[in-house]
């Protein structure tokens, strides 16, 4: 790809990594819409893990075998973003198959 | 959050898994079509921001709190077909790996924020786009309703299948739904914004859903017609 689009997709990445990563471990904890609906109408409870969830490597977006809270969060934001990086990247890569038309210059 | 399992029956949860995958099986027919090269780490960059948004909670009123979704900024950057695929794998990842959303219930996640989200975010901007004046401005003010719409269907949907499960009264249940996302959706369309203001300002020919602009050529031809 042209140094152009590189360096944009390097930038972009690195700040829905670094927002991931940093700021994830700080965000809200309060429940959030779904969950606040599903407790004021009393179905809250209802709501189960599939066998195959029980288990996922990183339920809740904790890393696994981290003790802090914080640290297992951040950890679980990073990895997984890079990781959904990866195979949207490769999924792509199987199915495009057309070369680019006029790019833009570097 | 996403609707885990046990919050959906099994017929409604089958029938929107069956529309989901309908519509995903369409976009990745789409993606092998129009994309260009120029696609490949557009893909992979949507879907890293669409996982990664999520993740940061906000607070809203009333002790509650929201999250983006990033379908309408799928929608603008890759086309609403294609942002469907996306957003799918994103959903799945997150299913079965961090367990954020049920399996049984991944179809009904998909279609809600996915399908509905993306092609619902797609068409009102499609259909802005012809009758609004061809600026950035509006264009940028055009993807922040989209968005916020993109978050209030994708909520009504959710509503309606809980209603059809009979976890929850409709009368009820999506008065609720609603309320809390009109809120949320105004985060989304904050957020979308300005990641689409960002993405134009440096590599318009990246946002496929964007109107001639006087910039190159977008790498989905499909999304301009």
């Amino acid at each position: 790809m042209s140094t152009s689009t590189r360096l944009f997709t390097v930038l972009a990445l690195a700040v829905a990594v670094g927002l991931a990563t940093a700021a994830s471990p700080f965000a809200s904890s309060s429940p959030d819409g779904l969950e606040k609906v599903a407790q004021e109408e009393g179905f809250l409870q209802d709501g189960r893990l599939a066998g195959v969830q029980e288990k996922a490597p990183a339920p809740g977006y904790a890393f696994p075998g981290v003790q802090d809270e914080r640290l297992a969060t951040g950890l679980a934001g990073f990895t997984g973003t890079l990781l959904v990086f990866a195979v949207g990247y490769g999924l792509a890569r199987v199915v495009v198959r057309r070369p680019p038309r006029a790019e833009p210059a570097p | 959050m996403h609707i885990p399992d046990g919050f959906l029956d099994a017929e409604v949860a089958a029938a929107a898994g069956v529309a989901a995958a309908g519509a995903v099986a369409y976009g990745l027919r789409r993606a092998e079509r129009t994309l260009d090269e120029r696609a490949v780490p557009m893909l992979g960059v949507t879907g890293a921001v669409v996982f990664a948004a999520p993740m940061l909670n906000f607070p809203v009123a009333g002790g509650t709190s929201g999250h983006v979704l990033g379908a309408a900024l799928a929608a603008v950057l890759l086309g609403p077909w294609v942002a469907c695929l996306v957003l799918a794998v994103v959903l799945g990842l997150q299913a079965f790996l961090f367990a954020d959303g049920g399996i049984t219930a991944l179809g009904a996640n998909a279609l809600n924020m996915g399908v509905i989200g993306g092609l619902g975010a797609g068409a009102v901007i499609a259909a802005g786009r012809r009758v609004l004046p061809a600026t950035q401005s509006a264009f940028v003010g055009l993807v922040g309703i989209a968005a916020w719409l993109a978050v209030m269907a994708g909520a009504a949907a959710t509503a309606l299948q809980l209603a059809a499960s009979g976890t929850a009264p409709l009368g009820t249940v999506m008065p609720a739904m609603l309320g809390v996302h009109a809120l949320i959706g105004v985060g989304e369309a904050v957020v979308t914004v300005a990641a689409v203001s960002a993405v134009l300002a440096s590599r318009p020919d990246l946002v496929a859903m964007a109107p001639p602009l006087a910039q190159p050529v977008s790498p989905n031809r499909a999304a301009e017609a």
